[in-house]
């Protein structure tokens, strides 16, 4: 119910007294009111500033957002106030609408800003009400076309997409001519054909010298032989061009409807047609007659040039403004044709013999053509032949604007569109850029990360101090949430630049290396030896001069999920432990603890050892370290501390991140 | 609604009420309950008059089913105490009072008013012959009906309160239903059995 309808209702409910003394049945009881406040004032930040209303003004709409208890996640104990960190300009107008009951939309604003203001308190914008109703629309739909310009410029331009099939191919390569050289080289040829019919069709007319018997042969009858090889040798450029979009057209049902296909049929039949009747009297008339519909393929150049289309368009879109100049137009040629033919009537030799004959002077004469071969002679004639031309100017006049208005808006929206293309490539230039450079951040921390505990074990504390960078707090935990995705898929992030993954690779600490070769050397290595959970196939893996943990990784790849959290928390601490030990060049003997420890196979990452960055440094209980080497383990956890991850043994939880 | 007068009306006609002491004076509400309701009333009638249409509107929203406007037409003159087309806070406000806050005997008394379309006193009932069927043995052709033209209070009022609730009533509803209610209010209101109620009768009946 409406906010002011609201204010009423206790009203209602009130005079509902005038019902009791003839209710047949006793009346309900009534609902009794919860906790009924006095009404208080409430004040709302928004980005500092202030707003304040009454409490009952915002509850008229519950299923809203302030209107609901779900402000309550907003309030602010220590400034008993509601703290949103929004728009203060776009919540001027939700405010407004909880006190008068009216949405309105604010020019100024941008559209998607101001849905997504709605779409955060709750409200949904079917309310905005009818004064401002129209612009919003106007403006959604400005914006969704704009989308799906985007998006249909983004698929066009997506050179690499993989596993296209020759048909999609083909496809593509017809409709967008920029897509690869043979796609040029056939819109040329195609557009170049085009031309060449159009020409010969007009020249084919053209009278040139004369034969012997003074007769003026046009052209097309002097070279005929000629001109017939030139028109087969243009259709049958088109039939195969015809062909070959239908072949490639992905719905061959809806292509054969379009009109471009129809105009390209419509092209190619009278040839066909031609070639397959007879030289017959009768229907050569006929064949004459189709001879006109081969000026159709001039309008294959609309395939060729946008304007066109965009003209196409907008005679599509103004049809019914069309129509109606139609309409009217008619109307007024009946009107002052029988006007004119019974004001003519009287007059000698008139050339105005019967109103359809007169329709001919009413619209010469309404489009202020005036070829003077019909005019009127007798006074009354001329008077009412003036009113026509006059009338003529302002109906075609009237309707001309809008259709122009309408061309217009289609062409600057094309020409918008147009630009943002030619504008998005640099944007996408800048987006690809600043990823890159994230990912790059990425593999810096891991890196630093790495040399860190490198450098502590070795026992330079400076240095230490020196390679961590003040990475922010977003930054590094945000790096800690990529590294636990490596970690768990085992693959690794690898940058475009080719010249950062070498670097990466060459770092003397060697969990680092890369780990996408390493997981396909597991991979080859965990087909052969799952079955056999601790057989020590040591030795194949001795070789490896990577990870000690290689061992572990064959069987995490098989189990990824299967983690339970008990031994997951062991093995994380295991991990931290086994992380010292690696570094040492005694592999062998971590491995063989490992073995010693190993649980069912259900270790998750045991590419986690090798950064203890972020994973924390549980204060390992010694029961569980293996041959006292726990010891070392505390010193990195001194490392890690400088990055506020959770310490807690609950750190086999995501959440601690 | 004829826009075309609430043009030339509401804008030029303003009203202000009176003081908040007055109001205080008038009715039983406190000082914060009369404010915030001239807020919500302020809100919806800013020109701080409601008239018949108006009126008539907001109390249909409450009854989008039926049609509530002849009831909704008695009610604003039940509560236009002053007579003079259009509501004001005032009249709101001390409607309300009485309807909330009022004694018993008050309440009924305004709910004898509102009946009391004519506003003579007395909530008749005249019948009409042909009018409404099935009462035979109420007839009571010149009794204290001033002129046969009489607005029949109850009847109207009965007629208005059906016609709230709409056609898609279950079960579904009689034309004579209104009047075979009225018949059944007769009998408990009118004890002299004179055709009219009065309010000593109403009053009596009700506090039973």
């Amino acid at each position: 119910m409406a906010a002011g309808v609201a204010a009423w209702l206790p009203f209602a409910r009130a005079a509902a007294i005038g019902w009791m003394p003839v209710a047949n049945c006793p009346m309900p009881l009534a609902p009794t009111e919860k906790n009924k406040r006095q009404d208080e004032l409430i004040i709302l930040n928004v980005s500092g500033r202030r707003f304040q209303t009454w409490r009952t003004t915002l509850e008229r709409y519950p299923d809203t957002l302030l209107g609901s208890t779900e402000k309550e996640f907003f309030f602010n104990e220590d400034t008993k106030e509601y703290f949103f960190d929004r728009d203060p300009e776009v919540f001027r107008c939700i405010l407004n609408f909880y006190r008068t009951g009216k949405l309105h939309y604010p020019r100024y604003e941008c559209i998607s800003a101001y849905d997504e203001e709605l779409a955060f308190y709750g409200i949904l914008p079917e309310i905005i009400g009818d004064c401002c109703y129209e612009e919003y629309k106007d403006r959604k739909r400005e914006n969704a076309e704009r989308l799906m310009d985007d998006n249909d410029s983004e698929n066009n331009q997506e050179g690499s997409m993989p596993s296209l099939s020759f048909r999609q191919t083909m496809w593509r390569a017809f409709e967008n001519p920029h897509t690869s050289t043979l796609a040029l080289v056939f819109y040329y040829v195609t557009g170049f054909f085009i031309a060449v019919s159009v020409i010969t069709n007009v020249v084919e007319t053209v009278p040139c010298g004369t034969v012997p018997g003074n007769k003026e042969l046009p052209c097309g009858e002097r070279y005929a032989v000629a001109f017939f090889c030139l028109d087969t040798a243009c259709v049958m450029i088109f039939t195969v061009e015809y062909l070959l979009r239908l072949f490639a057209a992905p719905s061959r049902y809806r292509f054969i409807r379009s009109v471009m296909s129809i105009i390209d049929v419509v092209a190619i039949m009278p040839y066909y047609i031609g070639l397959v009747m007879t030289n017959n009297e009768d229907v050569s008339g006929a064949f004459v007659t189709l001879r006109v519909f081969r000026v159709f393929r001039i309008f294959k150049f609309s395939r060729h040039s946008q304007g066109l289309r965009i003209l196409g368009y907008t005679l599509k879109s103004c049809a019914s403004e069309l129509g109606f100049l139609l309409f009217s137009l008619t109307m007024a040629i009946i009107i002052f044709a029988t006007v004119m033919f019974y004001a003519e009537k009287g007059s000698s030799a008139s050339k105005f013999t019967s109103i359809p004959a007169s329709f001919w002077y009413t619209i010469v004469t309404m489009t202020t053509l005036g070829y003077g071969d019909m005019v009127p002679k007798t006074i009354a004639g001329k008077i009412f032949g003036s009113i026509c031309s006059l009338s003529g100017v302002l109906v075609i006049a009237l309707p001309v604007p809008v259709i122009v208005s309408n061309f217009s808006r289609i062409y600057h929206q094309n020409q918008r569109a147009d630009k943002r293309r030619a504008q998005k490539k640099a944007r996408l230039a800048r987006i690809r850029v600043a990823k890159t450079g994230s990912s790059n951040a990425y593999l810096h921390s891991k890196r630093n990360g790495l040399l860190n505990e490198a450098l502590e074990l070795t026992g330079s504390t400076e240095e230490e101090q020196h390679m961590t960078k003040g990475a922010s707090l977003i930054e590094s935990q945000h790096h800690h949430l990529l590294h636990c995705l490596e970690k768990t898929t085992g693959l690794s992030y690898l940058v475009d630049d080719p010249l950062l993954s070498v670097r990466t690779s060459t770092i003397k600490n060697h969990e680092f290396i890369d780990e996408q070769l390493f997981e396909q050397n597991c991979m080859e290595s965990s087909m052969q030896n799952y079955p056999s959970s601790r057989s020590p196939s040591l030795s194949s893996h001795h070789g490896l001069t990577t990870s000690c943990c290689s061992r572990r990784n064959k069987k995490s790849t098989h189990l990824p999920n299967s983690s339970v959290p008990a031994t997951r928390l062991r093995s994380m601490q295991e991990l931290s432990t086994i992380h010292i030990q690696c570094s040492e060049p005694s592999l062998t003997t971590s491995r063989s603890s490992l073995n010693m420890k190993s649980d069912d196979g259900l270790r998750p990452n045991c590419k986690a050892a090798q950064i203890t960055t972020a994973i924390i440094s549980i204060p390992t209980p010694p029961a569980l370290t293996p041959e006292g080497e726990s010891r070392p383990a505390p010193g990195s956890p001194g490392h890690a501390t400088n990055i506020p991850s959770a310490t807690t043994p609950n750190i086999v939880k995501v959440s601690a991140l | 609604a004829d826009s075309g007068d609430d043009d030339v009306e509401l804008p030029t006609i303003r009203h202000q009420p009176e003081g908040l002491e007055q109001l205080l004076a008038q009715t039983k509400f406190t000082k914060t309950e009369l404010q915030s309701l001239y807020r919500g009333f302020k809100n919806e009638c800013p020109s701080g008059l409601v008239d018949e249409e108006t009126f008539i509107l907001i109390y249909s929203r409450f009854f989008p089913q039926g049609d509530a406007s002849s009831y909704a037409h008695f009610l604003f003159d039940a509560f236009d105490a002053d007579r003079n087309g259009a509501l004001c806070f005032q009249d709101f406000a001390v409607g309300l009072s009485v309807l909330l806050r009022g004694t018993e005997q008050q309440k009924l008394k305004w709910t004898f008013d509102l009946y009391d379309v004519n506003k003579d006193g007395y909530i008749t009932k005249e019948v009409t012959l042909g009018d409404t069927g099935g009462l035979a043995g109420w007839e009571h052709p010149d009794r204290d009906l001033p002129a046969p033209c009489v607005p029949q209070d109850m009847l109207e009022i009965m007629k208005s309160i059906y016609a709230m609730m709409g056609r898609c009533t279950e079960p579904a509803l009689g034309a004579s239903a209104p009047a075979q209610h009225v018949e059944l209010f007769f009998q408990k209101m009118d004890r002299n059995g004179d055709g009219v109620v009065t309010f000593e009768e109403f009053l009596a009946t009700c506090q039973e």
